[in-house]
C-alpha cells in the first residue's frame, strides 16, 4: 500500500517536473522583455543626457524605478509620451530629483574656426553634421538633438550649444507664474492593508 | 443535461459565490482589490488557474488515485497539482505579458495558497461531479470570484476618496463593504433550488 502510494505520487512528481522543465525551456525569457520594449522607444543616440551611460542603462533604471520617464532630452516629448503610454504612467509627473530642461539646446559650429577634422562627425549619433575632411562642417538644425556629444571632441572648441529659438510650430504658451496648489482630499492616504494577509 | 450545467454555472457564480457566501479566497479579495486594474488581472489569472487546476485535479483523482485506491492522499495531491499549474501559468504569463506579470507580482504565486483553488478541487470530489461538471464548476467559481473582486475594487476606489468617519477608516470600512456585498448576494439565494 505504502509502496504503491510512493510510486504513484513519485511518478506524478516526475511527470510534473518534466512538464515544468520543458515549459521553462520553451518559454525562456532572454533578458527583461520590458527593458527591450523601453529601449525600442529610446532614440539610441547613447548621449548620456539622462545621467545614465546609454539608452539601455536608462531603460534598466526606468524598470528599477530609479529614473523617471522624462529624462530623455533628444527623444523629447514624443518619447516621453510613448514611454508613459507603455508604462501606464502620468507623462506630466516630474521627478523632484532631476527635471527635464524645458529649453532645447542646439549645437552650432563657429564656421570660421572649423579646421575640418571630422571628429565631431564621428561623434554625432544622429548624423546631423555635414562636412568632409579639410572642409568646413555645418550642423543640420532639424536633425540635431542637442546631445552635446560633439562638443568634447572638437580640438579647436568651435562648437557651442545655443538655446533653440522657438519657431511658429514649436512656440508654446508660457506656464503660469504661480502654479495652482492641489490638495488631496482630507484624510486621504494610501491604505496599507497588506498586513491583513 | 445542458440545464444542469447551466444551473451549476449560475449557482457557483451568483448563488453559492465562493467569496461572499462560502467565504473562501478572502485574502486576495481584501488585499488585491484596492484598485480596478490589478483586480481585473488577478481575476483573469485566477480564472485561468482555477479552471485548469480543477480539470487537472479531476483527472488525477479519477484516473490515478481511485484506480490505485489512494483517495486518502487527495488533499496533498491536489495541493501538488495546484502548485504545478500555478508555476506553469507564471512561466507562460512572464513570457506572454510582462506588464501583467509585473502588475500581478507576488499575487500570482499566492494563488497557490489560495483556499478557493483547493476548495473547488475538494468540492468537486465531494459532490461527485463528472468531467464537464467539474470543469464548469471550476470555471463558474472563478468567474464568481473575479466578479466579486472587480465589484469590490470598484467600490473601494470610491471609498478611498470618501469622507469615512475616523473610527471606520481603513480595514473596518473594507469589512463593512464586504459584509454588505455578502448580504446583497443573498438576494440571489432563491435563483437556483
Amino acid at each position: 500500500m505504502v509502496g504503491i502510494a510512493v510510486i504513484v505520487i513519485g511518478g506524478l512528481a516526475l511527470l510534473f517536473g518534466l512538464l515544468l522543465g520543458y515549459a521553462a525551456g520553451r518559454f525562456k525569457i532572454e533578458g527583461d522583455p520590458l527593458v527591450e520594449q523601453i529601449e525600442m522607444l529610446l532614440p539610441q543616440s547613447q548621449c548620456g543626457k539622462c545621467g545614465y551611460p546609454g539608452c539601455r542603462p536608462y531603460a534598466q533604471a526606468i524598470i528599477n524605478q530609479e529614473a523617471n520617464i522624462n529624462l530623455c532630452l533628444p527623444g523629447g516629448e514624443i518619447t516621453r509620451l510613448s514611454l508613459a503610454d507603455l508604462l501606464n504612467q502620468n507623462p506630466n509627473a516630474l521627478s523632484a530629483k532631476k527635471q527635464l530642461e524645458e529649453i532645447k539646446m542646439l549645437a552650432v559650429i563657429e564656421e570660421s574656426q572649423c579646421i575640418g577634422c571630422t571628429l565631431c562627425i564621428q561623434a554625432c549619433p544622429v548624423d546631423a553634421i555635414l562636412g568632409a575632411s579639410r572642409q568646413m562642417h555645418t550642423i543640420l538644425t532639424q536633425e540635431c538633438t542637442g546631445c552635446e556629444l560633439c562638443v568634447a571632441p572638437c580640438p579647436v572648441n568651435c562648437i557651442q550649444m545655443i538655446p533653440m529659438q522657438p519657431t511658429l510650430t514649436t512656440w508654446k504658451w508660457p506656464y503660469p507664474a504661480d502654479s495652482l496648489s492641489v490638495k488631496p482630499p482630507q484624510g486621504f492616504k494610501e491604505e496599507v492593508e497588506l498586513s491583513l494577509l | 443535461m445542458m440545464t444542469e450545467y447551466l444551473l451549476i454555472f449560475i449557482s457557483t457564480v451568483l448563488v453559492n459565490n465562493f467569496v461572499l457566501v462560502k467565504f473562501l479566497g478572502l485574502c486576495p479579495t481584501i488585499s488585491v482589490a484596492t484598485k480596478l486594474e490589478p483586480a481585473i488581472g488577478m481575476g483573469l489569472a485566477t480564472t485561468f488557474v482555477l479552471t485548469l487546476s480543477s480539470i487537472c485535479s479531476y483527472l488525477v483523482y479519477n484516473y490515478l488515485l481511485i484506480p490505485f485506491g489512494l483517495e486518502f492522499l487527495r488533499t496533498i495531491t491536489f495541493i501538488f497539482v495546484i502548485a504545478v499549474v500555478v508555476q506553469f501559468t507564471e512561466i507562460v504569463i512572464h513570457k506572454a505579458s510582462p506588464l501583467l506579470y509585473q502588475a500581478l507580482g507576488i499575487f500570482l504565486p499566492l494563488i497557490t495558497t489560495n483556499c478557493i483553488v483547493l476548495g473547488v478541487a475538494l468540492l468537486n470530489v465531494q459532490e461527485q461531479h463528472n468531467f464537464i461538471a467539474a470543469t464548469i464548476y471550476g470555471f463558474g467559481s472563478a468567474i464568481g470570484f473575479a466578479l466579486v473582486l472587480v465589484l469590490f475594487a470598484a467600490i473601494r476606489e470610491r471609498i478611498a476618496v470618501a469622507d469615512v468617519p475616523l473610527a471606520f477608516k481603513g480595514v473596518p470600512v473594507t469589512l463593512f463593504t464586504a459584509g454588505i456585498m455578502s448580504i446583497g448576494f443573498m438576494g440571489f439565494a432563491g435563483l437556483v433550488k
